[in-house]
């Protein structure tokens, strides 16, 4: 017997064509936004050399930069953004405490270790 | 409170019938696929941060390594893995419009804007192919070790080959005769195994030939590990200095001296975990691309046969589309953590 009750989701995505346009709108835009970040991070890397002072400055805003791309990959291209608040935080919150996580220990670690090496190490 | 009470009656308790995220079964499985997915990314990632923080010596510097361009040469600092990344956010961007095609039920729209995803999915992993067949067969340069036991990288324009004029005879070539078929490989073969002296390339056979060879230009060494009297860090050494030091090593007779490209247990960036690491991020990367084509072809197919517009929705296409834009998600972060930083 197939039920009646139960809600297709799927449905809910649809939209008209004037609400299209508001979508694709926002489409190019963060692709305009997303160009212009990857040019801005190829042109820093190409102008200032790791040896320099400034370097520190570089890669934190590399890391900076990389992150608001990923964020508007994953909250406009993938929708996150405009599906329940509930999922939006099961997806994020789990993963993003847990990869935290692993960075810190991980390359923490990885000093100690090298400085181990260094210190107490053969050749 | 109890207004609040008067709330809860059994119209707004779940009762198996609203689901609590308000989305597909489908759907919601691939979101936790790609979590897992991003773990193992995450996993690889820090793995590679991991041996770059405590790795003692010198770690390979992504704008030194990947400066070629096809057509073009060398002197582009990472322009072409921008470009890669270019075409990956571009296909990104039509995949979502396909979805958003999809929504407005609109299958000649979803069918156009799928077709432009999977070109620029195949143009990504032929640009992957160059770039690992770049990797694998090295500089024109390759990695030299200095006299004083040092090492360098060599960037600068290496003068061409012109041929080699036996003037001892093997078993094959003739005093005299002048060979101009597959230069460069000979070269470089002999240069690992220490056979060539003095200007002179002692070939298969046995023989000995000249090397007529354009003069070399903008030569720079950047030491990569410490010798006796260079060390890491040093400026680079520029032009006639530089190629003295070059040729002394590479015409030394020794072999050993040079290191071409990369494979598996050794290549010229850097050190060996280096190679593995590029091997098996971009592998990885790339063999998500490559499934994500066929697996894009594969609903495309769907669309045109019209099973989606039957079914009254084209989620199949959005499912597809969250794994499409999660391996463009993974490519920011490894552009970033391998190549920039």
């Amino acid at each position: 017997m197939e039920r009646d009750d139960l809600i297709e989701y799927s449905l809910h995505a649809h939209h008209s064509e004037d609400q299209g346009k508001v979508i694709r709108k926002k489409i190019y835009f963060v692709t305009i936004l997303l160009t212009i970040v990857t040019v801005l991070e190829v042109a820093l890397g190409a102008y200032i050399k790791q040896s320099s002072a400034a370097w520190p400055f570089v890669k934190w805003s590399f890391v900076a930069l990389t992150i608001l791309k990923a964020g508007y990959i994953v909250m406009v291209f993938m929708h996150l953004g405009n599906e329940k608040k509930s999922l939006r935080y099961v997806i994020l919150v789990p993963y993003i405490l847990f990869i935290l996580y692993l960075i810190f220990i991980a390359l923490w670690e990885a000093l100690e270790i090298g400085s181990a090496w260094s210190t107490y190490g053969g050749a | 409170m109890a207004g609040h009470a008067a709330q809860l009656d059994a119209k707004t308790l779940w009762g198996g019938k609203e689901s609590p995220f308000q989305t597909s079964y489908g759907k919601l499985m691939m979101w936790f696929f790609l979590v897992s997915d991003a773990l193992t990314f995450g996993g690889l990632l820090v793995a590679y941060g991991f041996t770059r923080h405590d790795f003692q010596g010198a770690w390979p510097i992504g704008e030194e390594t990947f400066n070629s361009m096809p057509f073009l040469g060398h002197g582009y600092p990472l322009l072409y893995v921008a470009l890669m990344t270019f075409i990956l956010i571009v296909s990104s961007v039509t995949m979502v419009l396909a979805v958003e095609a999809g929504h407005r039920m609109d299958k000649k729209g979803v069918v156009k804007w799928m077709i432009a995803t999977i070109i620029g999915g195949f143009f990504f992993v032929g640009s992957q192919a160059w770039e690992w067949s770049h990797f694998i067969h090295g500089s024109e340069f390759g990695k030299i070790e200095l006299s004083d036991g040092s090492q360098a990288i060599v960037k600068g324009h290496f003068g061409e080959i012109k041929n080699f004029t036996v003037v001892e005879a093997g078993k094959h070539h003739k005093k005299g005769e002048i060979i101009k078929e597959d230069l460069m490989h000979k070269f470089q073969h002999a240069a690992e195994k220490g056979r060539l002296k003095d200007g002179m390339i002692k070939l298969h056979d046995g023989s000995l030939a000249k090397i007529n060879k354009e003069a070399d230009s903008h030569m720079q060494l950047i030491i990569k590990k410490d010798g006796k009297d260079h060390k890491v860090g040093e400026a680079p050494i520029h032009g006639k200095a530089a190629e003295k030091m070059y040729y002394e090593s590479l015409y030394s007779g020794e072999p050993n001296h040079v290191i071409y490209g990369a494979n598996l247990k050794q290549n010229e960036y850097g050190p060996q975990q280096y190679g593995q690491f590029f091997f098996f991020i971009t592998g990885f990367h790339g063999f998500h691309v490559f499934s994500g084509v066929i697996i894009n072809i594969i609903i495309l197919l769907g669309v045109v046969a019209g099973t989606y517009h039957r079914r009254g929705h084209y989620e199949m296409v959005e499912k597809t589309g969250l794994y499409w834009h999660f391996v463009d998600l993974v490519w920011v972060f490894v552009f970033t953590f391998f190549y920039l930083i």
